[in-house]
């Protein structure tokens, strides 16, 4: 994420002057200052670093990043780790190292607020399958939601596949999830699953080489070339590329200029409709895009229709058949309020939203394209076809919760007793059962409700 | 008499910036089609209302920009500088970081009493620069955030400071589909406050200047730049200066009490509409020449069948034979065909403009029953061409014209707060379901009193 949006905002910035655009992500640094001094709020750009706190409860990851090309980027006084790791457990994540590093947690969170003119919001980025994301990451929510009550909770979630290879993420999941439901404002669930899809139907777009689809080599999504990796070995590496758009889109509105500017408070005032229903289904298009700058209407047209597909989602799921409650879309580059609008009208019919929301449709638009692109868009959707998800996964919880597997290395951890299990069941069904009731209303008339009558 | 503008969020100030540019580019035409001393009057008018003078010979807008985020006003602000025409006052502008998250009741309960002094103060210090205060221009979204719920909060504490002064909010109806999730809430709160506190409510809607804009103008792909010039066009086709009395070369001084006394005659009906014809790009204009006749024959049907533009008019639809008032929503439902008026301004601008027959808009049937036409009826006039157009027409009506919208607003609130969605969002911020009750009422009363006209 930190690589693109240092691209973006160099690909913008010419004039290397630290602007409002980059504030948001970044600080402006003199590092020739010692202690904490060294801020630069106007002029040229001295050094940048990240506004973020990494936390991992083993080393690697971040050691790797801190050797690499992007070292400078990250304050080595906003790290913490560990070295044991949480055994992919998320008590051990959530009531072990929570309270071990929680005043170290806070004291670096409140430091990196200080350094903001205007904290709007907090963007959580973590797996739900693991220990460490998921169990410490949920304690972290909980603590952001006490220490800093206005500031929106925006996280991002990669909840773990069919296939996942780890054996408690049935618990670990289910366990956050609860978590997840009472501290965040808003969740967009990513599946890897997915992003191996889309990154498999782009590797095939590019090695068929059919006619006039060919990805434009400065392209984000795919490229290689100007980025920091040299190469990209592990298909992982594709695949967080599309999430690091996800968030580089859903805060351009923010960031830079347009006709129709969207903030992130507004993301949750438009599609959170009730505070538990914040479960947002995300796609990104057009994720290869032809040489020609132009682009005639109808493949622009094409950009809105591809973003329903369900071959375009982050998560499995299908939103044209589900139901749904409101639907945002942010579209980038040189794309004008009637293009918004002819697209609107066109695809409103063959989608199904609830009986209060049937125009339930936000809509921005930002002057800056994506680096390599001449114009995208960003659907989110709040939609009951997040529901197939939770219920798979409360199924396996359940195939290993009915066997008591496993359950030992939780309740041996300080704190954690069955109930928490069954709370976090319960949570998780209530939520699911929130989706049914709006499910059932998909196929019955649309009625008004009559109206207050007044005396004349 | 001078006019002191707020622009409120983002829309407001896209949209200022457009108007100043209007008025400016207008005054300074060089066909006026009159002499050169009617021409200087004319502009020397238009300045007194609306900018004031700097130094070095660049006038300034009478404005106050507000937004609780920065890009919109910078970018305005700049637009204005770099044009070399005009600019707006170096300290005229406020704004906040944070952003309203389209949310009214943020704007309303949150910014408005933080900021209260600070914009109070802005707008003060503008208004000690003129020498006599016709009133205030407010432009605002209805839709957002910023512009609805810290407009109401303004509009509000204008009235209590400057009582004696008008209030003019200029409120952009959104698009019926696809602008913001939670505008029909954001605009019941914005109709029923400004309702209490504003004198009058100029409506613009997206959906009739994005129709004018594909049917009249030919533009293949429409921006809100486009939708904005419009407006800016039909505004400035308003605001601009004309005679204050049949036969004279003084220009009226004081436009915004002149227009509140034409036009809103009983508090209960404040919502005003704005038709202007020729609406043509400028291309097109070389090759058409109008009459009179001609002219308003087609505002006038426009004006009572509810046609915003002069292509696709029902010619069906005429004035009822008898004037009874038909009582009930009964007659809502029932398709509403004819536009009765309350009262309407036409302003002619161009040549020959004393030759026109207003006779049309004279007739007391287009009108309801208790005001006559020679009441209800008024006529504006300048010899002096607006823009490009050797004749263009202006309509300014307080009718029904806003009833079918506002009934539809009302109708999908109404629905969406029966299911209690979003409700949450507005009450973190002190709104209570009370609030939006009060609210409902209020409109629901509006849209009787329309109906029953």
């Amino acid at each position: 994420f930190w690589d693109l949006a240092l691209r973006e905002h160099a690909a913008v910035n010419q004039k290397g002057i630290y602007d409002e655009a980059l504030s948001s992500f970044f600080r402006n640094v003199d590092t020739r200052v010692v202690g904490d001094g060294g801020s630069i709020s106007k002029g040229k750009i001295c050094t940048l670093k990240a506004r973020a706190v990494l936390i991992d409860m083993e080393e690697g990851v971040v050691n790797e990043i801190l050797q690499g090309p992007l070292r400078d980027v990250f304050d080595s006084k906003q790290l913490i780790t560990d070295i044991s790791g949480s055994g992919n457990n998320w008590a051990v994540g959530h009531k072990v190292f929570g309270n071990l590093y929680q005043e170290q947690i806070l004291e670096k969170l409140r430091k990196s607020a200080e350094h903001c003119d205007c904290l709007q919001c907090f963007f959580i980025i973590h797996s739900m399958g693991g220990g460490t994301g998921s169990g410490l990451g949920t304690f972290l929510l909980k603590m952001l939601k006490d220490e800093f009550p206005e500031v929106y909770r925006f996280v991002t979630s990669v909840y773990p596949s069919g296939e996942d290879d780890v054996i408690t993420s049935p618990y670990n999941s289910i366990l956050a999830m609860k978590e997840l439901n009472e501290h965040a404002d808003c969740v967009l669930p990513i599946d890897n699953q997915s992003l191996f899809d889309i990154i498999s139907k782009i590797d095939l777009m590019v090695n068929s080489g059919k006619l006039g689809t060919t990805i434009k080599p400065k392209s984000l999504v795919t490229s290689s070339a100007g980025a920091v990796k040299k190469r990209h070995q592990k298909p992982f590496d594709a695949m967080n590329n599309i999430v690091a758009n996800l968030l580089l889109n859903l805060t351009s509105s923010a960031r830079f200029e347009g006709s129709l500017n969207m903030d992130l408070n507004e993301i949750s005032m438009n599609l959170v409709p009730f505070p538990q229903l914040h479960y947002l289904v995300s796609s990104l298009t057009p994720l290869y895009t032809l040489a020609d700058v132009n682009i005639p209407t109808r493949r622009l047209d094409q950009m809105f229709s591809d973003a329903f597909s369900k071959d375009h989602q982050l998560i499995r799921a299908d939103p044209k058949h589900s139901l749904y409650l409101a639907c945002a879309l942010m579209v980038r580059g040189n794309v004008q309020v009637s293009d918004l609008r002819r697209n609107i009208e066109r695809l409103k019919p063959s989608l199904q939203f609830v009986s209060w929301n049937q125009e339930g449709w936000k809509t921005s638009l930002c002057s800056v394209p994506p680096v390599g692109h001449s114009h995208s868009l960003l659907a989110l959707a709040n939609n009951t076809c997040v529901k197939p998800t939770f219920m798979e996964l409360r199924e396996r919880f359940m195939r290993l919760y009915k066997k008591k597997a496993h359950l030992h290395h939780y309740l041996q951890i300080e704190g954690m007793e069955e109930s928490c299990f069954m709370e976090a069941l319960s949570s998780l069904s209530g939520l699911i059962e929130e989706y049914n009731q709006l499910d059932a209303t998909k196929s019955m008339p649309v009625e008004d409700f009559p109206r207050l009558s007044v005396a004349m | 008499m001078s006019v002191v503008t707020v622009q409120l969020g983002q829309c407001g100030n896209q949209i200022g910036f457009e108007v100043f540019d209007a008025l400016y580019t207008d005054s300074h035409c060089p066909q006026g089609l009159c002499s050169k001393r009617e021409n200087e009057a004319y502009q020397a008018s238009c300045k007194e209302r609306f900018f004031s003078e700097e130094e070095n010979g660049v006038p300034i807008a009478r404005a106050i920009l507000v937004d609780m985020e920065p890009k919109v006003t910078s970018q305005t602000l700049s637009k204005a500088a770099q044009s070399g025409r005009w600019k707006y006052g170096q300290h005229s502008c406020f704004c906040q970081k944070q952003g309203s998250g389209n949310n009214w009741a943020y704007g309303y309960s949150v910014h408005g009493p933080r900021h209260e002094e600070s914009i109070m103060n802005l707008i003060q210090k503008e208004v000690e620069k003129c020498d006599s205060l016709s009133g205030f221009f407010i432009i605002m979204s209805m839709a957002g955030g910023t512009g609805s719920g810290l407009g109401a909060f303004v509009t509000q504490n204008l009235q209590d400071q400057y009582s004696n002064s008008l209030k003019m909010n200029h409120i952009i109806w959104p698009y019926r589909t696809g602008e913001v999730i939670v505008q029909n809430y954001n605009s019941i709160l914005t109709l029923s406050h400004l309702y209490r506190s504003s004198d009058a409510l100029l409506v613009h809607e997206n959906d009739a200047l994005h129709k004018i804009c594909a049917k009249l103008m030919n533009i293949k792909q429409i921006s809100f730049s486009d939708i904005n010039q419009v407006l800016a066009h039909q505004l400035g086709s308003v605001f601009q200066p004309t005679y204050s009395v049949e036969g004279s070369c003084h220009y009226r001084r004081n436009p915004l009490g002149d227009l509140m006394e034409n036009l809103v005659p009983h508090p209960e009906f404040k919502m005003l509409g704005i038709r202007n014809i020729p609406q043509m790009s400028e291309n097109s204009l070389a090759y058409s020449t109008f009459t009179w006749a001609g002219l308003l024959k087609y505002l006038r049907q426009m004006l009572i069948s509810n046609s915003k533009m002069e292509e696709g008019i029902d010619w069906h639809v005429q004035p009822p034979l008898s004037r009874l008032p038909t009582l009930g929503k009964a007659s809502l439902n029932r398709e509403l065909q004819f536009n009765t008026s309350i009262a309407n301004l036409v302003i002619l601008r161009g040549k020959d403009v004393h030759s026109a027959d207003l006779g049309g808009f004279k007739d007391p049937a287009l009108y309801t029953s208790w005001l006559k036409p020679i009441n209800a009826f008024n006529v504006w006039k300048t010899q002096r061409a607006f823009r490009k157009y050797e004749k263009s027409a202006a309509l300014v009506s307080n009718s029904q014209f806003l009833l079918k919208p506002l009934d539809t607003i009302v109708g999908k609130a109404w629905n969406m707060f029966a299911s209690k969605a979003y409700i949450h969002q507005y009450t973190k911020f002190g709104l209570e379901e009370e609030d939006f009750l009060d609210s409902f009422t209020l409109l629901e009363q509006v849209v009787a009193s329309y109906c029953n006209l």
